[in-house]
């Protein structure tokens, strides 16, 4: 081969993409203040909750507690979050089935950071041309400064994201105090000292490199596309002509002068590749690395404005309708997946609003199965493991059900008062007067039910455990 | 389209191959991984390196590269409950250590073990916390000292090692008198009659002794066992008490209840062999064959009071 020697590795070309003002660019602005004020402001917001913490979402690992407003989650409910993280996946599949990669044009973190970034770069190196002659040019004092100064903005950011995240899982007030006195938990600092520089990484300096290399959702996104999905595309029949895209020029200003001579409506500005995250031509079609964000429609919406042309050369469509066919988004995946979403969502609702106030469970200690006490009765034994789920005191009593002439022995414990959210184990005996009938059957394993009550404090369905009560075996 | 994005994806706009060529004409495209990928994978490499140094690494002969790496840790002594702080090089026993050391020396752990030693039986028998604390902390003690024997529920094994979880109890099942005998130990003893009575008179013995409990129907045998009984021949009611209940200073058994604690009556079948059975132990006698060792030099007065707890609510005597 006559070709220089192929380079192994490749090394990446700086983006610097350029700032756009229109309906997208303002709609993705309105998602990101949206975003930012919930992420950074949650934390601070606080919750009328007797005997617990007043942080209105809070999630305490050591304590193994979940405030979520109203909700206060114990482990044992974590089940529901296995609920949410289906519900998501499910509403990914079905949004991108039927919209494409709206998930990473307008709601990624990364998007949202990488945004956030580029603003504070352009306050202070200027817009595109500006910062491509700033990373061009020496290292002078100017370049140090502006940089410098973008960068520290930046670290800032990262640092307060990664603090932000930190105070979701201990008070917030407290936290911030702690942090810088230097008194925080080891797994504070840890925390956000990561989250301040993958942010900053990420965000920063890899971006787009993200989306292209690290991301597996922009990956697998492409397996649930198909011709009738939502996509960015450049309307190459329109914007081509016959003779193909041209400048504008002489004898070429108007659509009809154009027209005339073959050529589109695209004049080749290059506005949508400048203003693109990802450094991509839309006008080459769908490629995998277009994360859907909509600025090259704003981007070519302002030059059509501009000469007085009908928007839309670039805008949101689909392979169907770029072949001129129908789109078709009543399909049996969409509506299989919005079953499955509403099913999954009805589903977690309904177990939330039915949860119980406490939990009680019954378990038989197996060694011994039996004992046989000296009056010839049988004794069997169990541990009860009580949990009162509310922040408030509740009191549980224990009885037993369904085995003739049994007798509970619980030490005095059948009534008992627990604490707010108290966890506790306790011990039942449960014994029969000895075995007498011969006649009858000879079964060596009966069943006992253990009728757990809310007698103050709650309302609630008792609690019923069946659980075997063995006795000798016959002969 | 994929024409054109392969096209453009090269911005010399020739379409670059890794260079060979196989079979002729066939080609790859080269797709380079970014630089920033090769940098990171470099760094793992010296990651590893460092590794190796800090952390038990490569077998070298017959010994390893030990690491630079050290655990701290903190030894309680059982008895004494000293702590002490160690340090040894990492490793996965050394990580076990330290987990030890944290549970023996948790604050939660000691503010509780402090309340059960302060506390005395009756505060904590209706303590529902302190309660839950004992059935913890003593499954562990007695599994590591008293399962061997009475076996890992407290079921013992019958002819050898007593049942705790019954209610019949030799020497008292107050948790005071448990607390005495974990202290103390025990020894139990009964004199062979083998010696002293004559076959029939063992027959007869025997049968009494069934009667008691209902395993046997009186008749004249035992009509005569009862004199041997309780009278100057046998003697036994020296120790098993007049009324045959037993004698807990003494640790003579009930024998009138339905728990067997060394010869298993309930298992036989025929009157003849429960009858040979108890008359072979009557005229053996119990001699240095159950023997309860005595705690107090082992373990810690408070181990033992935990201890005496746990297998107090095994029983469940009021």
């Amino acid at each position: 081969m006559s070709e220089p020697t192929p380079s192994l590795y490749q090394k990446r070309i700086q983006i610097h993409p350029r700032s756009v003002k229109g309906q997208f660019r303002n709609l993705k602005t309105g998602v990101l203040v949206l975003a930012y004020l919930v992420f950074f402001l949650l934390p601070w917001l606080r919750w009328d909750r007797p005997n617990a913490p007043d942080q209105a979402v809070l999630y305490d690992l050591p304590g193994r507690h979940f405030y979520i407003f109203g909700l206060t989650i114990q482990v044992q409910d974590i089940f529901w979050l296995a609920g949410v993280l289906i519900i998501f996946a499910i509403l990914l599949f079905f949004v991108t089935g039927l919209a494409g990669r709206v998930w990473c044009g307008y709601f990624c973190f990364q998007t949202l950071w990488t945004d956030l970034y580029m603003m504070v770069e352009k306050w202070i190196q200027g817009d595109r041309p500006a910062r491509i002659r700033l990373d061009k040019g020496p290292w002078n004092r100017e370049k140090f400064i502006k940089r410098g100064g973008t960068y520290a903005i930046w670290l800032f950011i990262a640092f307060w994201s990664g603090l932000s995240f930190t105070m979701y899982w201990v008070d917030a007030p407290t936290l911030v105090v702690d942090f810088l006195l230097g008194r925080a938990p080891y797994a504070a600092y840890f925390t956000t000292f990561f989250l301040t520089t993958t942010t900053f990484v990420m965000a920063g300096l890899a971006r787009e490199q993200v989306c292209v290399y690290m991301c597996p959702y922009a990956r697998f996104q492409s397996a649930m596309f198909d011709h009738d999905t939502l996509i960015i595309s450049y309307e190459a029949k329109r914007g081509e002509g016959t003779q193909g895209r041209a400048k504008l020029g002489k004898g070429m200003k108007t659509r009809e002068e154009r027209q005339a001579q073959g050529a589109g409506d695209c004049i080749d500005c290059g506005y949508c590749v400048q203003v693109c995250p990802v450094g991509i031509d839309i006008r080459n079609g769908l490629q995998y690395q277009c994360i859907s964000c909509a600025l090259c429609i704003d981007a070519c919406d302002t030059i059509m404005d501009n000469q007085k042309w009908p928007r839309g050369l670039i805008h949101y469509t689909s392979e169907n309708a770029l072949q001129g066919r129908k789109t078709t988004l009543l399909k049996p995946k969409t509506v299989g997946y919005g079953v499955i979403l509403t099913a999954a969502t009805v589903l977690l609702i309904w177990s939330v609003v039915t949860r119980s106030p406490y939990t009680g469970m019954v378990e038989q200690i197996r060694q011994p199965l039996y004992t046989q006490l000296s009056d010839g009765s049988i004794r069997n034994t169990y541990e009860i493991k009580l949990n009162n789920k509310l922040t408030a005191p509740m009191t549980v009593g224990i009885r037993i059900e369904g085995l003739p002439g049994a007798v509970l022995d619980m030490d005095s414990m059948e009534r008992l008062k627990l604490a707010p959210q108290e966890r506790i184990k306790l011990l039942a005996r449960v014994q029969i007067p000895p075995v007498q009938d011969d006649s009858g059957k000879k079964n060596d394993r009966d069943e006992v039910t253990f009728v757990i009550e809310a007698l103050e404090g709650a309302t609630a369905e008792p609690i019923r455990r069946e659980v075997p009560f063995y006795v000798p075996e016959g002969d | 389209m994929s024409d054109k994005t392969a096209n453009t994806q090269q911005s010399s706009g020739t379409v670059q191959t890794t260079g060979h060529a196989w079979d002729g004409d066939l080609q790859e495209y080269n797709n380079p991984l970014p630089r920033w990928w090769l940098w990171c994978f470099y760094g793992t490499i010296v990651f590893s390196i460092l590794y190796w140094f800090v952390y038990p690494s490569w077998p070298v002969g017959d010994t390893w590269i030990k690491g630079t790496g050290t655990v701290d840790y903190t030894v309680v002594d059982k008895g004494t409950g000293k702590e002490q702080a160690k340090e040894y090089r990492w490793n996965t026993r050394s990580l076990l250590l330290e987990d030890l050391g944290a549970a023996a020396t948790d604050p939660q752990r000691k503010a509780m073990l402090a309340k059960v030693e302060a506390a005395d039986y009756d505060q904590i028998v209706k303590d529902p916390k302190m309660m839950e604390f004992v059935r913890s902390v003593g499954k562990g003690l007695f599994g590591d000292n008293c399962a061997a024997c009475h076996g890992r529920g407290g079921q013992g094994v019958v002819g050898l090692y007593p049942n705790l979880t019954d209610d019949d109890w030799l020497w008292g099942g107050k948790m005071a008198k448990i607390n005495e005998t974990l202290m103390q130990g025990r020894k139990g003893f009964m004199p062979a009659f083998g010696p002293v009575l004559k076959p029939e008179q063992l027959d007869d013995v025997a049968e009494y002794v069934l009667t008691l409990s209902n395993e046997a129907q009186p008749s004249e045998a035992s009509a005569r066992g009862k004199e041997i009984f309780q009278g100057q021949v046998g003697g036994c009611y020296y120790c098993h008490g007049a009324d045959a209940k037993g004698l807990p200073s003494q640790g003579s058994a009930n024998l009138t209840d339905k728990i067997w604690a060394i010869v298993n009556i309930p298992a036989l079948k025929t009157p003849q062999e429960k009858q040979a059975a108890l008359k072979t132990f009557i005229s053996n006698g119990v001699n240095n064959t159950r023997v309860m060792p005595a705690w107090k030099d082992r373990l810690s007065s408070t181990d033992i009071k935990l201890l005496a707890v746990y297998v107090h609510q095994l029983s469940g005597v009021k």
